[in-house]
């Protein structure tokens, strides 16, 4: 099943880890992500914080989507994988390593019960995380010990080579051992055990010895014969004597198909059942049967003595072999058991061990390592080598050949009648495996000749099987979805597993069906959610979502399922509570920004789901609604807080993000306490370190949201600073810097306390930490009063300055961020910064290798445009002026970016003549010199510097000019572009520097390059023709609109998107102004063309297209263009139509309704659907655009309305409904009553309609009815239908009921109905009958 | 498809917009409820014109402060104690 990266025992991950070798992001990497993701990753998140609670993403996010191109690209061999699995990074694909924890107690339903013992309860988790924890330190601890020895050992190695005593085989049973030393046998046992199948996601490798050992069975049973009847219940010695007596050679040895019981972390609905059971009750020793699952596993190959151990009669019943250890153990000391091992290990010598060290010993004697150090020739080795070392060991171990005594124990012997025969003389063994594979063996019998296959119906060919009603299955689906492949009859099937097998069947439509499919499914899946129960859907679910295989679609839709559901499931998803989160954090920190969103908005659905059952909860929580607040918060900290101090960083980071989520949809406060006491937890730096993070998530998350709770926050991580790890200082000080950065520019006094700490910190420490610590201040400064700031950054920069050589890139990142934060807080003076840091800070930043890196440019401009702002235009520029003509084109572009901002902020009244020269100088030269780029950076600058000259750049334009002309007639088309693009942006500059010479004749040079044939170039050019016209005037123009125009008409045909887009601007531009240079004739040719681009893609062109036809219809009159455009009216195509009857509207506005609307309702006569709903479209536009022009048309169109609002088509009534609300509120107040309320009773009946568009416009007519005839009127009709006997009429009137309120709550109030008073209670309103 | 739970949406949308309100009604509101809430109104419109507090005030003979104060008393329960649920199941 774990064909891809999921580790079926945990070794492999687990010691790279130990010995540092390939893992991802551990130590000093993981504080450099913690830095560099924050400004990464959330840069974008928090921009759209404050959006969070919604499911979509702001409008400016969208557009920057690039689209997706719809192609049927299945197979495709090009195409990029759109697995999971294959963007991810190493740290992202973590995830795969995490367990689905099994099930968990549900401990607010049980109330007083005692929790099934073989449910997980809180307490079991909790214990397990601490083990995992423990069994990391120790882990930790001897490597560092190993390490220590091994350099401690090379010294003694002549003394101890003499003397191989200790057995390596000693060294298992120290790191299980601490776990174990306080407990009894069995429960140290089960501890181990236990500790295999943690949910850390990984396995010690020391569980493995256990199936080692039965894989020797002499070892085994060794023991076992000789002192049978030792005492089962003996002095707790521990067992591990009898896994030592293991031969050594097994102790690299991670076995993985060792182990057939073990559950990796995927298999869990199986693994859940037989994990928990056995566990803990063993731990207890409790008297149930259980099922161990030693017991379970089946013995594997050749250990034939296995079962001797196990099956050792004892009063307790079926008993683990664990209990009968204490025999073993009895016999540790005796020779047997050394006999044994040895014969086992032919190949090592450390088979000889002397048994009396290493019995009962709880950590590796230093001789041991050293020892076997010896033994493999005495180089002290690297963590890598060890690792080597490790696998080579076990390839050599499984291939080694077998040893005599291995095959006397498997072949029959002489007892049974059989002998052994010596090889015939002359044999030699082959040595050399190129002559072993020369000798291939001739089949008996002799060549075989053809045969004819045997038929079998029944065989597959490998084609994927098909079912009938259901979707493809994919090859990987086979594993989650293979049952589904195998006949059954339906009838036989017990509940669980047709249900079963009816979720797997919607999971899969779900996946991979069609679109109706998948719909049709999710629905049944979201109503039946409380039939199938929580178990069965998230059983098949959860592991559907972790697979390997998954698509970013096929994710979607499931996380999709999973929203769905939690809210049917309501409470009974809390035992589940973990496992979703497991498999939902990822997404929290997945690159996708929509994937973040997305698994933001499920751990924000689930935390209400289980704070809105808190509420439903009886007897106990309910009369507190505070309480019972707290209580859902309380299952959700319940689930995560083991993994707050995991020992994978990853996990804790996953977690600290949904801590984060769940504060903000139950709001700061109530995680407040909880945070402390993490934060403040003694018992591992990872708590502290979660905890802290989680703030700093929040402060992300939240931004200024956080300021009510600013103190508390920053009081209960200010202790960080202080903290012995440097991890945790960081992430402390990170946390102040997105406190501080979400709550500027205040709260300045929250941060009091930590001045001081960071204050010393930042003069006593070095590197990352330090690095972390200036952020810290540079987010402080700016909410400080000026002159505490500018004593502050006087204090600060001094290590900045003395940080400015660093040559780390984080650090360089850093110290920019705070130069920029604090030059950029009042009260620091202009002729400090010019002084103290200018100098230094052009010295070491303003150099090639900056440009080259993206997020360094980015922030290296950014702060030299601050320091700008502080000390003046001319002062920067004249420091990087001279850089426009470096010769390394990104340096330049840097140059460029930084005198374009600067200028366009500051203005260049400050720029002398001599700057001015050289600034010009060296944009005409960055401007010449530019090659490879696509970026307009050059371009903008160019512009932005010459539109700040304004006047003064008269002298330079004749050059410029000049450049621009010769440039137009490159060969290369980018540089013809890059001409035409220069024109656009300086035509402005020369009309105002009274060149228009100059311009009237780049008029006629672009004129004569119309016939580019590039479209890009094409569409600059008429760009630059379009702001020449703009500046110069229709009158003045060369050439003359009348030879312009006609030269456009067939360019309008061109179907590129910036050809049409600058041709119709054009064109629209020239009808709304020179209309009268151009012959009618000619403009209705036009008219034909625009029509063809209302299909346009780009809603620019189509608003372009439309006011064209504005413009022309006013030019030439309105009868032909509204011809043309009624006849378009008939098309098939939807957007088309639409387009149309907006133009149609646009040019009744431009030439007054009476000119359109004769001819419009004539068209109504048409009986053809499609125009006539185009008639009341664009009837609905026209009363739209006219506004209170319409009280003088309603009259006329009133009969076209009644018509349409009692037609049978239904988009009839929608569209005339939409004509009556804009109509209604365009001549609210202008005396149409009597009109209206005619209409009004045509729309009403409508309001019962189903469908929601229609709803929808009824409901928008009738409120701009209540605009224009006031609420009173609408009211009596609604006072009809507020109590009306039937549930869904009732509905639809108080629906409508409540919109008039809002719209007029106070106006409503003289108008209720009178109502009598009723018993007790007085409904009558005295006050509105009082008069004087 | 996706369309469609869009639009089933923007109705739930509206009536979630609506609920917000304090005095919007809905289908099983009792006639108690509405009542209180349209006592209400009238009384915060009545505090919330000044000049109907003053017609109020000459009509009643009372300073316009104390007309004031007798609308506020009014809205804490306008229109009595609410009647006994009928069925509460």
């Amino acid at each position: 099943m774990a064909d891809k990266g999921v580790p079926l025992t945990g070794s492999a991950a687990y010691d790279e880890e130990l010995y540092g070798g390939s893992a991802g992001v551990t130590g000093y990497a993981a504080v450099a992500q913690d830095i560099e993701e924050e400004e990464d990753v959330d840069e974008r998140e928090r921009a759209v914080a404050s959006k969070l609670a919604s499911y979509t993403a702001p409008k400016s996010l969208m557009n920057d989507l690039p689209v997706t191109d719809d192609g049927d690209q299945d197979g495709s061999g090009f195409m990029q994988s759109r697995r999971i699995v294959d963007r991810e990074s190493e740290y992202s694909k973590r995830r795969l390593d995490r367990i689905i924890s099994p099930d968990r107690n549900d401990a607010f339903q049980m109330g007083d019960k005692t929790p099934d013992a073989r449910v997980r309860t809180y307490a079991d988790v909790m214990r397990e995380a601490q083990l995992a924890r423990e069994r990391d330190n120790t882990l930790r601890n001897i490597v560092e010990k190993r390490k220590a020895e091994a350099e401690a050992s090379e010294a003694q190695l002549a003394a101890l080579d003499a003397v191989p005593t200790k057995a390596s085989g000693m060294a298992p049973a120290a790191p299980a051992a601490p776990a174990a030393a306080p407990a009894p046998t069995a429960t140290a046992a089960a501890v181990a055990a236990a500790a295999a199948t943690a949910p850390g996601g990984k396995r010690s490798r020391w569980d493995s010895s256990v199936p080692i050992e039965a894989k020797k069975p002499k070892v085994a049973a060794a023991p076992e014969a000789a002192p049978a009847p030792a005492p089962a219940a003996a002095a707790p010695v521990s067992d591990w004597d009898a896994v030592e007596a293991t031969p050594a050679v097994n102790r690299w040895d991670a076995t993985p198909g060792q182990a057939p019981s073990e559950t990796p972390g995927r298999i869990w609905a199986g693994g859940a059942e037989a994990t928990p059971a056995g566990r803990w009750d063993a731990a207890d020793g409790a008297a149930q049967p259980k099922r161990n699952r030693w017991d379970a596993t089946p013995t594997p190959g050749h250990g034939g003595g296995e079962a001797g151990p196990g099956e050792t009669p004892s009063a307790a019943g079926k008993r683990s072999r664990w209990d009968a250890t204490p025999a073993m153990a009895a016999l540790g000391a005796t020779p047997a058991y050394g006999a044994g091992a040895l014969g086992a290990t032919p190949a090592w010598g450390a088979g000889m061990a002397t048994p009396a060290g290493g019995m009962g010993m709880e950590t590796p004697t230093p001789g041991m390592l050293a020892a076997q150090q010896a033994a493999l020739g005495a180089v002290p080795m690297t963590p890598e080598a060890y690792q080597q070392l490790k696998i080579e060991r076990e390839m050599d171990e499984r291939n080694r050949p077998l040893s005599d005594e291995e095959l006397d124990a498997m072949l029959p012997g002489a007892a049974e009648g059989y002998k052994i025969l010596s090889e015939p003389a002359g044999y030699e063994p082959i040595r050399t495996p190129a002559r072993k594979l020369m000798a291939t063996p001739t089949p008996f019998g002799g060549t075989p000749l053809y045969q004819i296959p045997e038929e079998d119906r029944a065989q597959k060919f490998d084609v994927p099987q098909q079912l009938e009603g259901l979707p493809e299955m994919k090859p990987e689906d086979q594993q989650y979805f293979g049952k589904l492949l195998k006949d059954v009859d339906e009838e036989e099937l017990t509940v669980e597993e047709a249900k079963e097998r009816k979720i797997m069947k919607l999971l899969l439509k779900v996946k991979n069906g069609t679109p109706p499919q998948r719909k049709s499914a999710l629905r049944q899946l979201t109503d039946k959610a409380r039939d199938f129960g929580a178990g069965p859907l998230f059983n098949q679910i959860l592991p559907l979502l972790m697979s390997p295989t998954l698509e970013d679609q096929e994710r979607h839709l499931l996380v999709k399922v999973i929203d769905r559901v939690l809210f049917k499931l309501d409470e009974l998803v809390r035992p589940y509570c973990h496992k979703i989160l497991v498999v939902i954090e990822p997404l929290l920190i997945d690159e996708d920004y929509y994937a973040r969103v997305e698994g933001r908005h499920v751990v924000y659905c689930a935390v209400p789901v289980l704070h809105r059952t808190a509420l439903h909860w009886p007897a106990l929580w309910e009369i507190i609604a505070n309480l019972a607040k707290a209580a859902g918060l309380a299952t959700m900290i319940a689930a995560m807080r083991p993994d707050i101090d995991n020992v994978d960083e990853y996990v804790r980071n996953t977690t600290a993000r949904a801590f984060s989520v769940v504060a903000s949809a139950l709001g700061i406060p109530a995680l407040l306490p909880f945070l402390k006491a993490v934060c403040q937890s003694k018992k591992s730096w990872q708590a502290r370190h979660t905890g802290i993070k989680i703030v700093q998530q929040i402060a992300i998350l939240m931004g200024c949201a956080v300021l009510p709770h600013l103190k508390s926050l920053v009081d209960i991580v200010k202790h960080g600073l202080q903290d012995e790890n440097q991890k945790v200082k960081t992430i402390t000080a990170l946390t102040i810097a997105a406190l501080a950065e979400a709550s500027a520019p205040y709260g300045i006094e929250s941060f009091d306390d930590v001045l001081e700490p960071l204050w010393k910190g930042i003069r006593l420490l070095r590197g990352k930490v330090l690095a972390a610590f200036l952020k810290s201040i540079g987010f402080i400064i700016p909410l400080m009063d000026a002159m505490y700031a500018n004593y502050y950054t006087r204090e600060v920069m001094i290590i900045l300055i003395r940080e400015f050589q660093t040559p780390d890139e984080e650090m360089k990142k850093i110290v920019l961020k705070v130069v920029k934060q604090c030059v950029g807080t009042d009260g620091v003076e202009p002729d400090y910064i010019r002084q103290e840091i200018l100098p230094e800070f052009f010295k070491h930043f303003w150099v090639r290798r900056m440009a080259l890196d993206r997020r360094n440019y980015r922030a290296l401009v950014e702060t030299t445009v601050e320091v700008a702002g502080k000390v003046g235009c001319s002062e920067i520029v004249g420091r990087v002026v001279e850089d426009l003509k470096d010769e390394s084109e990104p340096y330049r572009k840097m140059v460029m970016e930084t005198c374009d901002k600067v200028v366009r902020g500051l203005g260049a009244a400050d720029i002398d003549a001599r700057l001015e020269e050289l600034l010009i100088d060296g944009i005409l030269y960055a401007y010449q010199e530019q090659l490879a780029d696509e970026s307009p950076v050059v371009l903008n600058g160019f512009g932005t510097i010459i539109n700040a000259l304004g006047q003064r750049a008269k002298p330079y334009l004749p050059q410029i000019c000049g450049t621009i002309k010769w440039r137009l007639n490159n060969k290369s088309a980018k540089i013809r572009q890059q001409a035409a693009d220069l024109i656009s942006r300086i035509a402005p500059v020369m009309k105002k520097c009274d060149e228009e010479k100059l311009l009237a004749h780049l008029g006629v040079v672009l004129y004569e390059n119309l016939g580019e044939e590039y479209p890009e170039v094409l569409g600059s050019i008429l760009g630059a023709l379009k702001s020449i016209v703009a500046v110069i005037g229709m009158t003045r123009m060369t050439p003359p609109i009348k030879d312009l125009l006609p030269r456009l008409t067939p360019i309008l045909k061109n179907r590129h998107e910036k050809v049409q887009e600058n041709c119709i601007d054009l064109v629209g531009r020239i009808a709304d102004r020179g209309a009268e240079f151009v012959p009618a004739r000619e403009w209705m040719r036009i008219c034909f063309e625009l029509l063809d681009m209302l299909k346009a893609h780009k809603k620019a062109i189509r608003r372009a297209t439309v006011n064209t036809f504005g413009y022309i219809a006013k030019a030439i009159g309105p009868q032909d263009v509204l011809v043309t455009l009624l006849n378009n009216l008939k098309v098939q195509e939807r957007q088309n139509r639409v387009c149309t009857t907006v133009a149609i509207a646009i040019v009744a506005e431009t030439c007054a309704p009476f000119t359109v609307l004769p001819a419009l309702m004539n068209e109504y006569k048409v009986p053809e659907l499609n125009v006539q709903n185009g008639v009341l479209k664009a009837l609905s536009f026209l009363f739209e655009y006219i506004g209170e022009m319409g009280k003088d048309y309603i009259y006329a169109v009133s009969p076209l309305l009644e018509d349409a609002l009692m037609d049978r088509d239904l988009v009839h009534r929608q569209t005339a409904c939409s004509v009556v609300q804009h109509m209604s509120l365009g001549v609210a107040g202008l005396g149409c009553e009597d009109a209206l309320t005619h209409l009004l009773n045509y729309v009403f009946p409508n309001i019962f309609e189903i469908s929601p568009h229609i709803i929808q416009s009824t409901t928008g007519a009738i409120e701009g009815c209540r605009v224009a005839l006031g609420p009173a009127v609408i009211l009596n009709y609604l006072l009809q239908g507020l109590y009306h006997p039937a549930c869904k009429v009732r509905e639809v009137y108080w629906r409508l009921y409540n919109n008039v309120y809002i719209g007029a709550q106070d106006a409503l109030v003289a108008c209720y109905p009178r109502m009598e008073d009723e018993g007790i209670n007085s409904y009558r309103r005295h006050e509105m009958d009082v008069f004087v | 498809m996706a369309s469609l739970s869009d639009r089933f949406n923007i109705n739930a949308q509206l009536e979630h917009l609506q609920a917000k309100y304090v005095g919007t009604g809905h289908p099983d509101i009792n006639r108690f409820e509405w009542n209180v809430n349209i006592k209400r109104d009238t009384y915060a419109s009545l505090v919330g014109h000044y000049s109907l507090t003053a017609y109020h005030a000459i009509a009643e003979n009372e300073s316009i402060g104390r007309i004031k104060y007798n609308f506020m008393q009014n809205m804490l329960l306008p229109c009595g104690l609410p009647p006994e649920k009928e069925e509460e199941a």
